[in-house]
């Protein structure tokens, strides 16, 4: 009994969150992979350590098809995992409900073969737990785990089911970018309300280039329009876990704290020294970041940092 | 059209939560309770719809103690209305309140259940999709927008990506997002008549439904301290910080 593991796909290539979920997943058994998208993200697949098999699907994008997918594979395998995406979020407790199982979702940290450390109260606790159950359905918080190792040449299952969905897919609104995956990234630049405009934003997406970081904004910086809503960092937003990550202009608000709090060092650039960012950042420098960004992304440059 | 939303009774979320020290969970004797964030922009959805033309009936559920008919007298003010409060003072799983609206959604027959996309205690984010698997309905997670147009529901919902709009026919199960809408505050004499609206307090066990946990939780500890940092005088002195640690990254 394996592990049957859904990959991450964006815009129908392998997300660099599979990497992830599969390192997470290889410690609790040999992995199947399942690729519901097309043939090129299945090789990419194969190549991950840890994956014995990849299952090749006909491309299905809604939840409803996704778990009727998974659960028609299901009973090959002790465990069923998939990254906390929107799609894992979306896809795996309606998965779960189908098969009997309570879920356990936004894993962090892998204790036993079920024994498990998850965030609550926007991560201002942590909760371990023992899953009783005879089978588990599992998702794994991507940015909490170290990619798996490429290399690897799993065989392609290619599997023959046409799987219906009662929902239908309309239209996707993709936030146009070249800058890395914010979920991802090693280094993040994060903006708050006090960057004042979309065009204030700029001066953080200036100083991101010069480090090939990713961006993010709080709750408030999105909801004032400055940034798109998949740029929001915290509780509700995306959850991140950079080794670096540059707080500009954000007070620190619990619920945006939730999203940071992996970060293995936070650095405020702040005009209130009093702010909770502040408090909780590694190196703070205090002052008007309109004086500071145009000097730091300068400097930056200056010195040949491209990430 | 008859909607039913429902709506959870969780630590308020600007409430600062203490882990008790026994390591057992986390402290909510005499912390203020409220409804839960995601659940308000349910509630509105649906007096939206109401308020459209577009929704005939409001029933609004709750489940849990004794106490969670103050979120239902919320809901009620709001304009949702009548309330079903399905009572436990059991600590239930997400599949069991799952379990439990399913028989509330077998009762009511409504066209629409909204629900938030997750409750700001546990962060499960799994009852809406639950719900939807076993009740055999379609689903729309993390709702940014709604519209309907007859039976067919047009959602746009918030992904990782962006955005993304799907539709789905009726019956089917809505998890709302905060940028659904704004939730409104209810005005006294709202508050005041929603204490006349009918509210049926309906014990769990009524239900027939297994609410054993399924999971042993051993311990709740907060999460590790940052150590103390340190202040630097100058963009300059950044930087200097900065390349030190990206240098650090690219050496691992």
């Amino acid at each position: 009994m394996g592990v049957l593991v859904l990959a991450e796909l964006d815009n129908g290539t392998l997300s660099p969150a599979t990497a992830r979920v599969v390192a997470a997943a290889a410690k609790l058994g040999a992995i199947d992979l399942l690729v519901a998208g097309p043939r090129a993200a299945a090789e990419a697949g194969a190549t991950l350590a840890g994956v014995a098999k990849v299952i090749l699907a006909t491309e299905t994008v809604l939840a409803d098809g996704l778990a009727n997918l998974l659960a028609g594979l299901a009973p090959g395998y002790e465990h069923i995992a998939a990254a906390a995406s929107t799609t894992g979020k979306d896809v795996m407790p309606r998965l779960a409900a189908q098969l009997d199982i309570q879920p356990v979702t936004d894993i962090v940290a892998i204790l036993g073969a079920n024994r498990f450390t998850r965030p609550i109260y926007a991560g201002n606790a942590l909760q371990t737990l023992t899953d009783a159950q005879a089978r588990h359905v599992l998702t794994f918080r991507a940015s909490a785990f170290r990619p798996a190792a490429g290399g690897n040449a799993a065989p392609i299952e290619t599997l023959d089911a046409t799987v219906a969905s009662a929902a239908r897919f309309i239209a996707a609104h993709r936030t146009e970018s070249d800058i890395p995956d914010l979920a991802t990234a090693q280094i993040v630049v994060g903006g708050g309300v006090s960057v004042g405009s979309a065009e204030g934003f700029k001066l953080i997406e200036a100083l991101g280039r010069s480090l090939g970081a990713a961006i993010g904004a709080t709750r408030a910086a999105v909801d004032a329009g400055y940034a798109p809503n998949d740029w929001q960092v915290g509780q509700t937003g995306k959850i991140i876990a950079p080794d670096l990550y540059i707080a500009v202009g954000i007070s620190g608000a619990l619920q945006h704290i939730a999203g940071i709090q992996g970060a293995k060092k936070i650095i405020a650039i702040n005009t209130d020294a009093e702010a909770p960012i502040v408090k909780i950042a590694d190196v703070a420098l205090i002052g008007d970041l309109f004086d500071i960004l145009p000097q730091l992304t300068a400097e930056l440059e200056k010195r040949g940092l491209k990430g | 059209m008859k909607i039913l939303v429902a709506v959870k009774r969780v630590v308020d979320h600007n409430v600062r939560i203490r882990v008790r020290p026994d390591g057992s969970g986390v402290e909510t004797n005499g912390v203020r309770m409220s409804m839960n964030p995601f659940c308000k922009h349910a509630v509105e959805a649906a007096v939206q719809l109401a308020e459209a033309g577009q929704a005939s009936e409001i029933v609004v559920v709750s489940i849990g103690p004794k106490a969670s008919n103050d979120v239902i007298l919320t809901a009620l003010a709001m304009g949702a209305h009548r309330g079903i409060l399905v009572e436990t003072d059991a600590a239930l799983e997400t599949l069991a309140i799952a379990k439990l609206l399913a028989k509330v959604v077998d009762e009511e027959q409504p066209d629409l259940v909204l629900l938030g996309k997750q409750a700001v205690d546990d962060d499960s984010n799994h009852v809406g999709q639950m719900l939807a698997a076993l009740t055999n309905r379609p689903q729309a997670t993390f709702a940014s927008e709604i519209k309907l147009d007859g039976h067919t529901l047009e959602v746009t919902r918030e992904v990782d990506y962006g955005r993304e709009t799907i539709d789905l026919a009726l019956p089917a199960i809505v998890t709302a997002d905060l940028r659904l809408n704004t939730p409104r505050n209810a005005a006294l004499p709202m508050v005041m008549k929603a204490r006349s609206k009918p509210l049926a307090v309906r014990p769990a066990a009524e239900f027939g439904v297994d609410l054993t946990p399924r999971l042993v939780v051993e311990s709740v500890a907060p999460p590790a301290e940052r150590a103390a940092g340190t202040t630097v005088a100058s963009a300059i002195d950044l930087a200097d910080i900065i390349v030190a640690d990206v240098n650090e990254m690219e050496a691992i």
